[in-house]
């Protein structure tokens, strides 16, 4: 197989030349203007860690809202106060404003930023044998940019008039016009502001993946021999790359509607009591912008916890992963459909049917390769010798809910189905699992395993059981009865439904009080990992080099890698990274670093084509 | 109350503080034998798996057998049906595949947990097995691509020509309606004659307007087709009849329409729901604002005899506002004299 050998020894030499130097490094260097991408990635894991606890405190609060609507909750005015109507209930607009922050945190900032910021920095050097980022100074300001647009956002929580407030979608003209939502003032131009240095991070940090893996890969590290989570990161990357540009035009064209008078997304709008001058615009020209990053961005959340599920189950199922170059081909599949089916979310919107039509086509064919990641998990499953350890049960975790809210899909993926559908708690249990829980059971298992690599030492086992059956038993009692809901047409981004259609007020009462519940519980269950993940960084057991008997190269790192991350040469490779339990070995697993001339009594004439 | 909640809170911490460091000690005296890095809760987490599928079918199962009539409307219009049975063949299939792959790998999970004296097998691929759960899933969406593909055009494609046309205007935080009146002529508008009045921005320089009019509830005949002709005056909103299995959203600037043939009165609907003050009612389903939730506008479906009776005695909207009308035509003199000539 085409072995494409990047590195030219000559610049191999002078990367490791300048790692030998031996330099000092003050507090702030090391800790907050770190170039090293191992830094990097834990700040952008404890930001992550910090958007998730507010993005899960905002949904609890709504939740409330939802499940105990009669609830007084003056107790709480210290804290939000105000935000609650003088009878101690959340206001109508603040409740719009928490949804549209819960929403736009958890995608963007958790789900985005988090996820991808962490394991992307993290792992691409130390997978594919690299002693930093292509670029370490871009990778600083990617981060920097981040907590830039981070700073905006949480400020934008606190301005006069609420945040943001037209669902995270921020649909003009809703959107554009302050008269017609407070959260559309002084809250959204910060949001706007904000996601444009987002997306400014999201592009520093994607192209400095791309050129990584490009061009930064160690000798015998060819296309075919890197672990899943590298391709995972890799064709994420490139999604980003691709479509995050088009949110910022989106996001300028808006800002230009809403502070420069032109009238790209406005047209014949009377809105509090006077008729606008915008004319000729059009409101569903914003839907198609938003859209086209919008549906790779479920994608860019999505594949990176795919890749680290992998990896896991893969190693702790002591086998290879099964079906390798069709785990390649449908990450590459899904990140190329996913730029042609942006107009499934948009099926009523008032485009021309025959667009449906086509969407609906290219919209159930990216459910093909899906299929086959799912079917290969449950495959690299079979016959294994299964250790589920924290980060394994959660990436199990991921693959049922993968398969869960992936299913839902064919609902609303074809678009006569969708008419009934379209906005209602079917799509928010929809993406919730399939994106929103499956994603998060990816971080959760990636902390957990790759967390002896980060801190060198241990995190608990016993507390990582206790939060996965929590979550996931809990996850599923939070979004499965909301497909019922949907089913029953109630519309999502409801304040309340005392005044839904007559004699239907009384249908869920229950079923939503006890979603709350399980919401509320749920999100308190996530104490325990912190807990767990802040006491183990100082307090765990030491680890050991390699804790999981894993194949990839970065266990063969010291525990706790210095900046340039081998002390050494960078290990050759030589194998593709699944040779566990492979027959005549002596032991369950055969590192890539291990030269196949040791290992005669296992080799196969496959070996040499990995 | 706050005193309350922070004693729980600490006491909960101290519980699970508590359960850790046990949990830490007990772990410690627990001697490792084994090389592997299975820590002796394997089985306990691979049991857990197969109890909570149990479990969870179970009461999937029930709650859906138990509650269907709480979450499955009744079907009130002609392509309900049709939208339904694709509904439905989509659940079966979806729900066996669900209940199938869960059940495998939760099985598997158990199955084949962790044993020292074994060895995984090393099954990297099998071309022949991929190619199959490949064929099979692609061969299942085609048939249901093509089904809703064929629903969709019909649902979706142009309405009957003797259809009803209704205009319905959608602004914060209420719905208008606007009938064409006996010359079933809808006249035009324009966003910017909207004021107090003129809610929906009737043009009446148009002569097709002067007998529009504009009623406090949707009337529809059952059993005939029925058009809407969408606006929206100042946001997006969404023109959402669950019952009917309809649903458009209404653009500012954008007109947008949907159709439908009404298949069961309100009474009919009220007898078979069992509530006498059932009522159908657009919701509005796209977020518009503080009080989107409470946006919404009552349909009435009646015999198509009584919807003639009641299109007959409806007053033209000019008719109820003759002073409106009198200063229009005060301003526009001109226009109007050329259009009526």
């Amino acid at each position: 197989m085409g072995v494409t050998k990047t590195i030219t020894s000559k610049s191999k030499t002078k990367v490791e030349e300048h790692h030998h130097e031996h330099h000092e490094e003050s507090f702030i260097t090391k800790y907050i203007f770190s170039e090293d991408h191992k830094m990097i990635a834990k700040q952008f894991l404890i930001t992550g860690i910090f958007w998730a606890i507010v993005g899960g405190a905002l949904s609890s609060l709504f939740r409330i809202q939802l499940g105990f609507p009669d609830m007084d909750l003056t107790a709480l005015s210290p804290i939000i106060g105000n935000w609650l109507t003088p009878q101690g209930k959340i206001d109508p607009e603040v409740y719009l404003a928490l949804i549209t922050m819960h929403g736009t945190i958890m995608v963007f900032f958790v789900l985005t930023a988090g996820l991808s910021g962490t394991f992307s920095n993290f792992l691409i050097p130390l997978q594919i044998g690299a002693r930093d980022m292509a670029s370490g100074f871009l990778n600083m300001l990617s981060y920097w940019f981040f907590f830039l647009s981070s700073i905006v956002m949480f400020i934008s929580i606190f301005v006069e008039g609420g945040p943001a407030s037209g669902g995270w979608t921020i649909y003009p003209p809703l959107s554009a016009l302050p008269q017609a939502v407070s959260g559309s003032g002084m809250g959204m131009t910060l949001w706007l502001f904000s996601m444009s240095l987002f997306i400014v991070s999201a592009l520093l940090g994607a192209l400095n993946y791309i050129t990584t893996v490009i061009n930064l890969r160690t000798e015998g590290m060819t296309f075919f021999r890197m672990p899943l989570t590298i391709w995972a990161f890799f064709v994420t990357a490139i999604l980003g790359v691709l479509s995050f540009p088009v949110l910022l035009s989106a996001a300028l064209l808006l800002i230009m509607d809403r502070s420069f008078g032109t009238s790209f997304y406005l047209s014949d709008i009377y809105i509090a009591g006077e008729a606008l001058s915008n004319q000729g615009g059009s409101a569903i020209l914003f839907q198609h912008l938003f859209w086209f990053l919008g549906h790779p961005e479920v994608y860019i959340v999505i594949l990176p916890s795919l890749g680290i599920t992998s990896e896991i189950i893969a190693t702790c199922s002591r086998k290879p992963i099964f079906g390798y170059r069709a785990m390649v081909y449908s990450i590459f599949g899904i990140g190329a459909l996913s730029f042609v089916v942006w107009a499934h979310h948009m099926f009523i919107s008032g485009m021309n049917p025959f667009l449906g039509s086509v969407f609906t086509i290219l919209t159930l064919i990216i459910a093909v390769p899906s299929a086959i990641k799912a079917f290969n998990y449950i495959a690299t499953l079979w016959r294994g010798n299964i250790i589920f350890t924290p980060a394994m049960l959660f990436s199990i975790g991921l693959v049922s809910f993968f398969i869960s809210g992936g299913l839902t899909g064919l609902f609303l993926g074809n678009s006569v189905v969708d008419i009934n559908l379209h906005d209602t708690y079917f799509v928010v249990a929809h993406f919730h699992i399939v994106m929103g829980s499956a994603s998060f059971f990816g971080l959760f298992a990636g902390v957990y395993h790759w967390f002896p690599k980060m801190f060198g030492r241990m995190m608990n086992s016993t507390l990582g059981y206790v939060h996965f059956w929590v979550t996931f038993i809990g996850a599923y009692l939070v979004f499965f009865p909301l497909h019922y809901i949907g089913i029953a047409g109630f519309p999502r981004r409801y304040y309340s439904f005392t005044n839904f259609e007559t004699g239907r007020i009384e249908s869920f009462i229950d079923l939503n009080t006890f979603v709350s519940f399980a919401a509320i519980l749920t999100f308190i269950a996530q104490f325990i990992f912190l807990f767990n993940f802040f006491y183990s960084m100082y307090r765990g057991r030491k680890a050991s080099a390699n804790p999981w008997k894993s194949n990839t190269i970065e266990w063969t790192t010291p525990v706790e890698p210095g900046h340039g991350n081998w002390p050494g040469k960078i290990p050759t490779v030589t194998r593709w990274p699944y040779d566990y339990s492979k027959p005549g070995a002596k032991d369950d697993f055969i590192p890539q670093h291990i030269p196949l001339s040791s290992t005669k009594e296992s080799n196969m004439p496959e070996d040499e084509h990995r | 109350m706050n005193l309350v909640i922070g004693l729980i809170l600490i006491l909960s911490l101290t519980a699970i503080f508590l359960f850790f460091r046990s949990a830490e000690i007990l772990s410690v005296a627990k001697k490792r034998i084994s090389d592997s890095f299975e820590d002796g809760n394997n089985n306990f987490n691979a049991l857990s798996g197969v109890i909570f599928l149990v479990i969870s079918f179970v009461g999937i199962i029930w709650y859906s057998y138990d509650q269907f009539d709480n979450y499955f409307l009744p079907m009130a219009s002609e392509h309900a049906p049709e939208i339904e049975v694709l509904f439905w063949v989509t659940t079966a299939i979806t729900f066996t595949v669900f209940i199938l792959t869960q059940i495998v790998m939760f099985y598997f999970g158990y199955k084949y947990r962790f044993n020292k004296s074994r060895k995984a097998y090393f099954y990297p691929e099998n071309h022949k097995l991929e190619i199959i759960w490949t064929v099979i899933p692609a061969i299942v969406l085609v048939g249901l691509i093509g089904w809703g593909l064929v629903k969709w055009n019909k649902i979706m494609g142009p309405p009957p020509k003797d259809a009803e046309v209704i205009e319905v205007v959608g602004y914060q935080f209420a719905w208008a309606s606007r009938y064409p009146g006996p010359d079933n002529e809808l006249g035009n508008s324009n966003y910017k004659l909207i004021d107090v009045d003129n809610i929906v921005g009737i043009d009446f320089s148009d002569s097709s307007s002067l007998d529009d009019f504009m009623p406090r509830e949707i009337y529809i005949p059952k059993g005939k087709p029925v058009v809407f002709k969408i606006r929206a005056r100042d946001v997006i909103h969404s023109v959402y009849l669950p019952y009917m299995r309809s649903q458009m959203n209404a653009v500012p600037g954008m007109p947008t329409q949907m159709w439908f043939v009404p298949s069961k009165t309100t009474e009919e609907m009220r007898a078979e729901t069992g509530n006498e003050n059932f009522n159908y009612e657009i919701v509005c389903n796209k977020i518009c604002g503080r009080a989107h939730f409470s946006m919404k506008h009552t349909v009435v479906v009646v015999e198509e005899w009584e919807y003639i009776k009641w299109k007959n005695s409806q007053k033209s909207w000019i008719e109820k506002n003759p002073d409106y009308y009198s200063n229009f035509v005060k301003n526009n003199s001109t226009d109007v004299a050329v259009l009526n000539n």
